[in-house]
Formats: structure tokens, sequence, C-alpha cells
């Protein structure tokens, strides 16, 4: 097909012909950014927690007043939890993933580093972590009785704490020792150093996920302040176990309150619920974007099919097929959407230099450009082809006695 | 004066009603994502204070270490607790408080009522007449009551009703953290938006519900909460103790005036010069003070989410006002002869002109009306989309009349090309063809 024709026509209709390349150019240009960034969502919403999400219970309670005897109360209520029908495995850890709390620190290879080599999160975990919350152990060993410490003695006044040993999970080993075993290896959390015992397969902590997403098990009995008892439980159970355990804290000490009570699914969702928002919204607007866009094609086609009725009746009447009727609109779509697609390539590339400081985002991948390039390619050809298959259903006899 | 364009304006319409009807709907959604979008913006880069916040000024010092420094790093942004006694006690600024957020358990009187959590605030005497908190009945307390860590409270109108129903509250007794507190104040319903004065406690946090002194709350150890940032290889095992190397307090002053505002400054750099030769300070004097609006700025209190959804949108209508050009564009053109006849009957350019923006203008209304519902929908999700400042986002008459400002200048816009190509037409030219 001669695309001669076309150009000449288009060039009598630069105006109208412009503005339509460059409204798709922006929706070439804002739909790639926002599937982009949907996309990026997806993986933070998806991010798994490592732990056994499904059949875990929240609980944390906070005193009334301050109390003394706060590790006798702690041991008192594991026990007494764990007699709670329903309940397979509990145990006190300092924070829950996607929670609301966080303790961490920097991780240094060596003792007197200026700046440190990753920020993770300190998780205490006594005996039953692994099995309670369902954390798998790739490599290496657990904790020992003898190992496991009380946290306060971790921090005695004027020491500077000490963990002989410890276990990371798999990103802080990859990210620590790339390449290498990390087993018996030293790092320093403070100053003294610390022996890796042990590798777990993932533990999202509560806070900085995706540029940090780093954690480590200290062998430690949490026992400061207000903790959060796991309990682990089957699925069904999960309310049941939820109302027990707390009626039977209440009862065993009035001196406190409730503070947070929630099954692990529940707090997962509310810790994405923006992010599953956001990407839903972008869903809306790039939809409706290529809609718009699609109509703004269909109308502009519909105007110029019957501007040159008396052309096309002409056409026919020297021997034009219908084919070559649709075929001319088609092409003269594609013409148009390639300009916009180029153009909406280089501003989609600018709107990701603009967004990547603010949202911690990857360069564009470039498979986004073949990909948007045939989607905006074949939304311009189905609605094109309307007006097209009216310009080519014009007998040509009626349309040359409008003349 | 224009009801003969308005009616050519109708006919026009309804001669193609579903494009119409199109552009009008491409309008809407366009409007009312805007409008969305700007109404959430405006509610949270709102003034929290207007009228006082810029007599209010965030301090800030850097304490830390001088291993990892870099001149011209940002300090901290909160204070270490003995820096902020020391500035409070020197009151070189016209009004000043230090402040941390933190929750206390309430024991009621009632026997029906079950002891409870709530959040707290641990401030000094000056905090209520710097933020101009509104008061129901009592007041705060004094410098005297935080010199001699009384045992005072104030109370917001949700607590004290809740604690004492309709009754006076204040000078009655409380049970905070197993202490004995009475009530000076009850606040009437009081709320900066942002919760700028702590934004680690929620940057759209509501009001605490109780206030207590400071220096009370430090004896009484009551749980305080936020952000706290230690340094140095030495862990203190008091992280909220005098001599502990971390930073967790919020500290305001009120400043009247540019010449206060130098002083303070000067004086903030003499207490840094004297701390590092007393060497508790390591790096060289880098003190900061932000007026509300700045310090609101340089945290970034504004989600960055929001700020897309604000690009996205007015992206959006951009691409519906291309659209409309387009189609009013090819329209106008295709009603190229009857312009000529309008012509050659005697009508002018200018008329043709109006002809042809009126129609833009009132589609443009159509099209910002029906935004408008698109707006109040999209602010009803977002109102229960779970976010601690949905309640706040609400339409006002200003926003209203944004909406139909931006309609009519949007859809102007869009119609001053096809109106101008219009009254280009050459009636001889046009006539002769038909």
């Amino acid at each position: 097909m001669d695309i001669r024709p076309i150009l000449s026509t288009l060039r009598r209709h630069k105006t109208a012909a412009a503005l339509m390349i460059l409204e798709i150019a922006i929706t070439c240009a804002i739909v790639c950014n926002a599937v982009f960034l949907i996309a990026d969502r997806i993986e933070r919403v998806n991010f798994p927690s490592g732990v056994a999400e499904h059949e875990l219970v929240e609980i944390r309670m906070g005193n009334v007043s301050t109390r003394t005897d706060a590790k006798a109360r702690i041991a008192q209520d594991l026990d007494m939890l764990r007699r709670i029908p329903g309940v397979n495995a509990v145990t006190l850890v300092s924070q829950v993933p996607f929670g609301n709390q966080s303790r961490a620190g920097s991780v240094n290879l060596r003792p007197d580093q200026p700046k440190q080599s990753l920020n993770a999160a300190f998780w205490s975990a006594s005996e039953g972590f692994l099995s309670t919350t369902g954390v798998r152990l790739i490599a290496g060993r657990d904790f020992t009785a003898e190992e496991i410490q009380d946290y306060d003695d971790l921090f005695r006044t004027g020491d500077t704490p000490n963990v002989p040993v410890l276990i990371v999970t798999r990103r802080t080993a990859e990210k620590l020792f790339p390449g290498q075993d990390p087993l018996g290896k030293t790092i320093y959390i403070w100053t003294t150093p610390s022996r890796i015992i042990g590798v777990v397969e993932e533990l999202a902590r509560p806070n900085n996920l995706v540029r940090q997403p780093y954690s480590i098990l200290l062998p430690a009995r949490h026992n400061l302040g207000a903790g959060y008892y796991l309990l682990r439980t089957a699925s069904a159970d999960r309310d049941r176990a939820r109302i027990a355990a707390i009626d039977a804290l209440l009862k065993a000490d009035r001196d406190r309150v409730v503070i947070r009570q929630n099954n692990l699914d529940d707090v997962r969702r509310e810790y994405f619920r923006q992010d599953l928002a956001m990407a839903w919204l972008l869903v809306a607007v790039s939809v409706a974007l290529l809609v718009v866009t699609a109509l703004g094609i269909v109308g502009l086609a519909s105007f110029w099919v019957q501007q040159r009725t008396a052309t096309i009746g002409i056409r026919r009447a020297l021997g034009a097929t219908r084919e070559q009727i649709v075929r001319y609109f088609q092409t003269e779509n594609f013409v148009l959407s390639s300009a916009g697609i180029l153009i909406g390539m280089a501003g989609a590339y600018a709107i990701n230099r603009l967004l990547m400081p603010h949202y911690e985002l990857p360069a564009l991948p470039l498979v986004y450009l073949p990909v948007g390039a045939l989607v905006l390619w074949a939304l311009g050809q189905v609605a094109v082809l309307g007006p097209a298959l009216r310009a080519a259903a014009l007998p040509p006899v009626a349309v040359m006695r409008l003349r | 004066m224009l009801g003969h364009e308005l009616e050519l304006a109708v006919r026009s319409f309804k001669r193609n009603r579903m494009l119409t009807l199109l552009m009008v709907l491409a309008i809407a959604l366009g409007i009312g994502a805007a409008m969305t979008t700007l109404t959430v913006y405006a509610t949270l880069a709102a003034d929290p204070l207007p009228g006082r916040s810029h007599q209010l000024y965030a301090v800030h010092l850097d304490p830390q270490d001088g291993d990892d420094y870099l001149p011209g790093e940002e300090p901290p942004d909160q204070l270490t607790r003995f820096d902020a006694e020391a500035l409070l006690r020197d009151k070189r600024a016209d009004r000043q408080a230090l402040m941390t957020g933190g929750y206390v358990a309430i024991e009621p009187e009632q026997a029906s009522l079950q002891p409870f959590r709530t959040e707290a605030r641990f401030t000094s005497a000056d905090f209520f007449a710097m933020f101009g908190t509104p008061f129901l009945a009592g007041n705060g307390w004094s410098a005297a009551d935080d010199d001699a860590r009384a045992r005072v409270a104030v109370l917001s109108h949700s607590l004290a009703t809740k604690l004492f129903g309709n009754a006076d509250a204040v000078g009655r007794s409380v049970r905070i953290g197993g202490a004995d507190f009475r009530v000076v104040g009850v606040m009437a319903p009081w709320r900066a938006v942002p919760h700028f004065y702590d934004l680690y406690f929620g940057k759209y946090a509501e009001a605490e519900n109780v206030f207590v002194p400071f220096s009370t709350s430090r004896e009484l150890k009551l749980e305080r909460a936020g952000n706290l940032n230690c340094w140095g290889s030495q862990r203190a095992r008091d992280e909220t103790s005098l001599e502990a190397k971390c930073v967790w307090i919020q500290y305001w002053v009120q400043l009247d005036g540019a010449a206060k505002v130098a002083a303070y400054r000067r004086y903030l750099d003499d207490y840094s010069a004297q701390q590092k030769a007393a060497g508790r300070f390591q790096r060289p004097p880098n003190a900061r003070l932000y007026d509300v609006m700045s310090f609101l700025r340089v945290q970034e209190v504004v989600p960055e989410d929001v700020r897309l959804q604000v690009w996205l949108a007015f992206g959006f209508l951009a691409v519906c006002l291309l659209n409309t050009v387009g189609l009013l564009l090819a329209k106008c053109l295709r009603r190229s002869p009857e312009i000529g006849v309008r012509r050659a009957l005697g009508a002018s350019r200018r008329r043709i002109f109006l002809q042809f923006l009126v129609e833009a203008g009132v589609i443009g209304l159509a099209g910002g009306a029906l935004g408008l519902l698109v707006a109040l929908v999209g602010l009803w999700g977002v109102r229960h989309n779970g976010q601690a400042f949905g309640p706040l986002v609400s339409l006002d008459l200003p926003m209203l009349g944004l909406n139909f400002v931006i309609a009519l200048v949007a859809s102007l816009t869009a119609g001053l090309l096809p109106a101008w190509r219009a009254c280009e037409v050459m009636p001889a030219l046009q006539l002769k063809s038909q």
C-alpha cells in the first residue's frame, strides 16, 4: 500500500493529526509507567513473610502500671497459653512481620567499620521460635537451650552486648557474603563478634521492607516491655483460640490491657492496604486513559470518513476495492499511532527518570517498549475498524450523487 | 447576548448526541479525577495552625559523633533529653515546649469501665498557649508545675466525657499509669492537620487524649512512643536517660519577628559551640530552625503516592482535553458550510468565534457538573479507604468553585483552536462548493 497519499492527506489536517499523535503519546507515556508501578506494588504486596501466616495469631498486652515481675509473668503466660485447646505452639517475640513496631540495628563485617554493611531487624528467638512461627531453617542449626539468654542479660549496664551465635536470613547472608557459605562466618552487631550458626529462608521485618529486607535472630528470651505473643493454631481455630487466650490472659492478671490482637493474615492485609489501593487506582486510570484515547480515535476517524465521503466515492468509482478503503484508514491510523508511540516512549522514559528517586524504582525495563507499542497499535486498529468499515460500505454511486 | 449562540450550541449537540455525550463524559472523568486528588492534596498539605504557624519553629541540633560526619548534612529532627531540658531551662524564645508522644494506662473510677490505654503527650507548660489549643474548662499547667513534677493532667474532650460524663472534670482525680493525677483542664475538640509537632506519632494522627508534664512522665517512667534514634558503640541501658546518646524529643519555639529568629539562631549556635567545647558535641554547630510550613516541606509530609495521584489525574485530564480539542476541531471543520452561510448572512468573525467558544464552554460546564459527582464518589472512596486522614477529606466551598473554574478554563482552552479555525472559514468558498 502506497503511504504517500496518506501522508499528503494528513499534511492537510496537520492540527487534528498532531492532536491525535499527542494524545496517543501522553497515554502511552502514562500507561507504561502506570503498569510499571502496578508491577512494583504487586511485588510488594506479595512479599513473602517467611512465617505460617494463615496459622498465626498475635496478642500484645500492656501493663497498667510499671511492674517488676515481668519475667515470671511471661513464663506463666506462655505456660497458660500453651494449654489453651487448639493452640499448638506459643512464643513471645519482639516484633511480628508487617507489624507496627521494630527493633533493628546495624550489622558490620569489622568491629570498627565507619559505614554499616546493612541494617537488619533483630528478632529475639527463644525456644520454640522456629516451630511456632514456621520459619524454615535451610542451613546450619537452631539455637541450643544453653545459648539462649534473657534479653536483659544482653544489655547489662555499661557492657557491650555479647551475642556469640546468630541465625541470619538467606537475603542477609547473600548480602553480607555473596556467593559464599555463611555458616561459621563472623559478623558484628554492636562491637562484639558473633558467629553465624544457621540460615533461615525468610523473615519479613516490620519496616524498611524493600530497601533493607534483612533480619537476624538473636538467641534471646524477649522480656522487655510489651512483646507479642504468637499463637500457632489450625487456620479454622484462630478466632476461637484468640478469644480464649485473651480471656485467660486478662483473668490471670487484671492489671493490664490488650494492645493488639490480630490474625496475621489481617496484619498483612492492613500493612499493604495502601499499596493495593494504589495499584487498583493505577489500573483504573490506565483503563480509563486507553478507553478515552480509543474513543478519541473513533470520533476523529468517523469525522474524517464523513469529510472524505467524496474522495472515497471517487476512489471506489475508479476501481478501489472495499479492502483498499479499509486498509487506507488502517494504515493512516498505524502512521499516527507509530508517531504517538515514538514520542510516548521517550516521554515514558522521562517520567520514569522523574519517578525513580521518589519511589525507589529501577529504570523502566526495555520490554515495556515493544509490549507498549503492540498494545497501542492494537488499540488504534480496533478503534479505527468501525469507521473504516463504514467508509468501505459507502456505495460509490450514492457518494457520487452527493455532488 | 449569548442567547443565539446558546441556541446554536444546543442544536449542534442534538445533531451529534453520542459525540457530545462522549466529550462531556471525558471532561467529567478528567475533572472528577483532578478534583478528587487536588482535594486530598489540599487537605494533607494544609497549614495546621493558620495565623500561628509562621511564628512557630522546630529546633534541631546535631549532637551526633564525628565519625561519619558530612558537612551541610541535615541534623537529626529530634533532640536528646539533655539538650531539650537545657534549652527549656534557658527560656530564650517567646514560648517553648519540649515533648514526646506516649501511651498511658487509665484506670477509671467506675467499676463498669475496664482499664484502657490511650495516646498521651508528655510536654511542658507553654504547649497550650504556643499552639493555641482551645479549652472547654480549666487551663494548662504552669512552669512551676513542670519544675515540681506535679501530678496534673489536661484531658481531651472525648476522654473527659468518657471518664466523667457531662460533669465538670476540672479538679477531679484520674488514675494514670498507676498514679493519681489532678485534672487541670479539658480541651475542646482540637486537631492539628497534619500532626506537625510530632510526625513520628502519625503524620495525620488525632490529638492525644492525655497531656501531662514531661518531668512527671519521666519520674513515673510512663511509656514513651515514637521515633528514638541512638548512636555510638555503647548502648545505654536506659535510652531515655539524660546522658543517653539518643534523640527522641521534639522541641518547638515561638519567635515573634525576624530579629528574634536571628537572635535565637545565634543562641543555638552558641549553645552548640559550648557543648562542643565541653566535649558533648563532636561536630561543628549545625542547628536548624524551621517554621511549621518549611518543616512540613523538609519532612515531605504529604505522601508521595498522593503527589503522584495529582500528576496522574492532571495527565488524564490533559488527554481528555486533547480528545475534546480533536473532536471539536473535526466537528467544526465539518460544519464549514454552515459557518459559510452564517457569515454570508452577516455574522461577524467575532460572532462565529463566540459561537464555538460557547459550545465548548457549555460542554465544559456540563462536564464540570458531572465531574463534581465523579469527585464526590472519588472522595467517598478516599474517606472509606481506612487511612488516618480519610475522615478529614471533604470538598469545601473554594474547592467547589475551583471545580467549575478548572472545567470552564479547560474547556474554553480546548475550544480556542476549533473556534479560531471556524472564524477563518471563507464564506465565498463554502457557498460556491455547495
